[in-house]
């Protein structure tokens, strides 16, 4: 089991960051009863986890046992679309953006049957066991990833959201609430989730060395924590291929990045080492390995511009930052994205060699 | 006859309190919890309720169109209307709500509302204390969001069937309501409620709830709300939840709305001044982490570029050009932090090449 999963903080009381936030969640769900929550933030705060959590609280221990189950429903013009679910008896989770344009019919189907039936199964009870259940006459639709959805699909939650109210609540995961339309969010209690900071993240790194009886240097938890940017998922598992490297840790020991990471690195390297069209076509290559490797392609443009800049003048930055924002846009309104990213490439080579021109002869 | 449990759907949450189990009253929306179940209830549109007032009295009503901002009583308005005409227990039977944002197609026009609109009442339901005049009510909430096509299609709908059927159309902006449409309407004007009003509703929910807070709370709440009743009230309900048994105070209001504090604008803010790359992309690295909404930064950056005395106009206008297109392009679904990154730099660069 990966140390992520296996250290994952599995109720209110043992969440290590934002203490703050935690008290107020708590005093929130006190007799079990929750307003539809929208969690926002960037990638490896803690949403979900707290998500969980904030279950095991108000449902009892019956919120953790989990099975995974495979939905396929039809669409209107006879596609049959999958959609993995993981449920307990009290809530579900998905993420209906799986199902790409036909988000819709995950939303005004599936969701809908949930959150029309559940009402009358909570109520009814099954093992009496724990008492918390019978007081509580609504289960919880958790929805991650609400910002991949399609605008339809946000608007078709809108009406669920509002006439199902007694026997649903919606929990709603997202990283950008600028991409949640305004009806939605305004539905929500809006909560954010600030990425941990770096103190928070070497703590965190060191109690997880501790439970697994290991010496973490400060230094290197430091590092961790800086080049992980703040994502406590990312420092953790960073930290456990430090561990898989060697051990005991050594304070200049190398962090090990992502494949996909260092590959990026390499290109940009290339690419600001010679601009030509033989460079060019190589770079094309590296762009397809990515993303057949299922890197999206937009992180790979964000990465590449990062990368870029770090070998550059401070004077060319912004020309560079003006092209990736066009060429990321251009990404979203066009189907073909290796298009994009070479044209990107390829502009960035053009402004490249007319400073060098302009420069040095 | 169309099944009504299907279609009525703003009002589901009194209209249908029977059907399923009522849900606890702290977790009612006070949205809907203080409605105004009456026209007298409508705060802040004398114009416009005293026109309906003389609709009631006499029983005769022509087709509406109601307009204005959102959170100003619209919806509220038609239905306190027709809650008043057909009192309670009729209500159900004689209106059809669509909230059109969801059908709004020319099949829904064709099919549903003609069918509604078909359907003759009978007397027999006539109930003592209401005028329960003899047609129904079609409210189409957001019709401007309807194509122009479903909207066509329902001009012969409105006159055929006007024996039985008045329509209440809503919207927030009347020009994108057909001409023949909106002439075959008396049109209501909705105007953002004042602070007057909002203060005195707003205190009145305080006092019914419970909720601490303060004057400079309350003002608060109606300077962030900017005279939509709604987003007061829910901004309120929110904090008062979230932060339960704690005095609301200005603070808390601002983190419910998702507000960006000062300190944070402010950090960015002198990263663009100071010209340094460096610094920008440090500054713009916090704000992703800090995990606020960009969209509401790029409001923000717009009012503190105006207001800024030392920036020339020029400049300025390539600025709030370059706000407005990020803007669009996180409409679009775009990468956040590269839109930022690039926002910030033609600012700097705005800023510092005088």
């Amino acid at each position: 089991m990966l140390w992520v999963d296996k250290h994952r903080p599995k109720s209110l009381d043992s969440l290590d960051v934002h203490p703050e936030l935690t008290t107020r969640l708590a005093a929130m769900s006190e007799d079990g009863e929750i307003p539809h929550l929208l969690f926002y933030g960037p990638a490896g705060s803690g949403k979900k986890t707290r998500v969980l959590a904030l279950l095991k609280r108000i449902y009892g221990p019956g919120a953790e046992r989990v099975r995974l189950e495979h939905r396929s429903f039809k669409t209107p013009s006879n596609r049959v679309v999958e959609l993995t679910t993981v449920a307990s008896n009290y809530h579900i989770e998905m993420s209906p953006g799986d199902a790409g344009i036909y988000d819709r019919y995950v939303v005004q189907d599936i969701i809908k049957e949930i959150a029309q039936n559940r009402s009358i199964s909570a109520s009814m009870g099954g093992g009496g066991s724990d008492d918390k259940k019978s007081k509580i006459g609504h289960k919880v639709v958790v929805l991650v990833g609400v910002d991949r959805l399609t605008k339809q699909a946000q608007a078709g939650l809108r009406r669920t959201m509002e006439r199902y109210t007694s026997s649903c609540r919606l929990i709603l995961l997202c990283h950008s609430p600028s991409k949640v339309i305004e009806p939605v969010r305004s539905r929500c209690l809006g909560v954010r989730v600030p990425a941990p900071s770096e103190s928070e993240v070497c703590s965190v790194l060191t109690s997880v060395c501790r439970k697994e009886s290991l010496t973490l240097p400060p230094a290197l938890a430091a590092r961790v924590a800086k080049v992980s940017k703040r994502n406590l998922r990312r420092a953790v598992l960073m930290i456990e291929a430090c561990r898989v490297q060697q051990y005991p840790f050594s304070e200049d020991q190398e962090v090990q990045m992502t494949d996909w990471e260092n590959y990026i690195t390499q290109l940009a390297r290339e690419v600001v080492l010679e601009q030509s069209p033989r460079r060019l076509l190589e770079a094309r290559e590296k762009l397809y390995e990515l993303l057949t490797n299922c890197i999206p392609a937009d992180i790979i443009l964000k990465t590449l511009t990062r990368e870029l800049v770090k070998n550059l003048d401070c004077k060319l930055w912004g020309e560079v930052f003006k092209w990736a924002a066009f060429y990321e846009h251009r990404l979203h309104m066009g189907s073909k994205e290796i298009l994009h990213l070479e044209a990107f490439v390829a502009k960035f080579m053009s402004i490249y060699k007319a400073y060098i021109i302009a420069e040095f002869m | 006859m169309v099944d009504v449990d299907d279609v009525v759907m703003g009002g589901a949450a009194d209209t249908k309190p029977a059907a399923q189990q009522a849900p606890p009253a702290r977790l009612q929306p006070w949205v809907e919890k203080y409605r105004p179940k009456t026209v007298d209830d409508v705060a802040h549109q004398d114009e416009v309720t005293n026109t309906l007032k003389g609709a009631i009295a006499t029983g005769v009503l022509p087709h509406l169109l109601f307009y204005g901002p959102p959170g100003t009583g619209k919806t509220s308005t038609a239905l306190a209307l027709a809650r008043t005409l057909f009192g309670p227990d009729t209500y159900r039977d004689r209106i059809l709500e669509l909230n059109a944002s969801d059908e709004r197609g020319i099949k829904v026009v064709r099919e549903k509302i003609k069918t509604f609109a078909q359907v003759a009442v009978g007397r027999a339901t006539h109930q003592a204390g209401y005028p329960c005049p003899p047609f129904k009510v079609i409210i189409l909430d957001e019709a401007d969001t309807m194509t122009p096509d479903a909207q066509s299609a329902l001009r012969r709908t409105m006159e055929t069937y006007s024996t039985v059927t008045r329509f209440c159309l809503i919207c927030n902006y009347v020009t994108r309501i057909i001409e023949p449409l909106a002439s075959r309407c008396a049109k209501f004007r909705f105007s953002a409620l004042g602070q007057g009003a909002m203060l005195d509703r707003l205190s009145y929910i305080s006092r019914e709830e419970d909720v601490k807070i303060a004057a400079d709370g309350l003002q608060a709440i109606v300077d962030l709300s900017g005279g939509d009743m709604r987003k007061a009230v829910t901004a309120m309900q929110s904090a008062s939840q979230f932060y339960a048994g704690a005095e609301v105070t200005p603070e808390v209001l601002v983190d419910i709305a998702g507000k960006i504090p000062a300190e944070v604008k402010e950090a960015l803010w002198s990263a663009i001044k100071s010209g340094s790359y460096n610094k920008i992309v440090a500054a713009v690295d916090d704000f992703m982490s800090s995990g606020y909404p960009l969209s509401t930064l790029l409001e923000d950056m717009q009012e503190a570029t105006v207001a800024d005395t030392t920036i020339p106009d020029h400049k300025k206008a390539d600025i709030c050009r370059r706000i407005a297109e990020a803007d669009r392009c996180l409409i679009d679904g775009c990468n956040e932090e590269l839109q930022l990154l690039d926002l910030a730099s033609v600012a700097a660069r705005s800023c510092c090449s005088q």
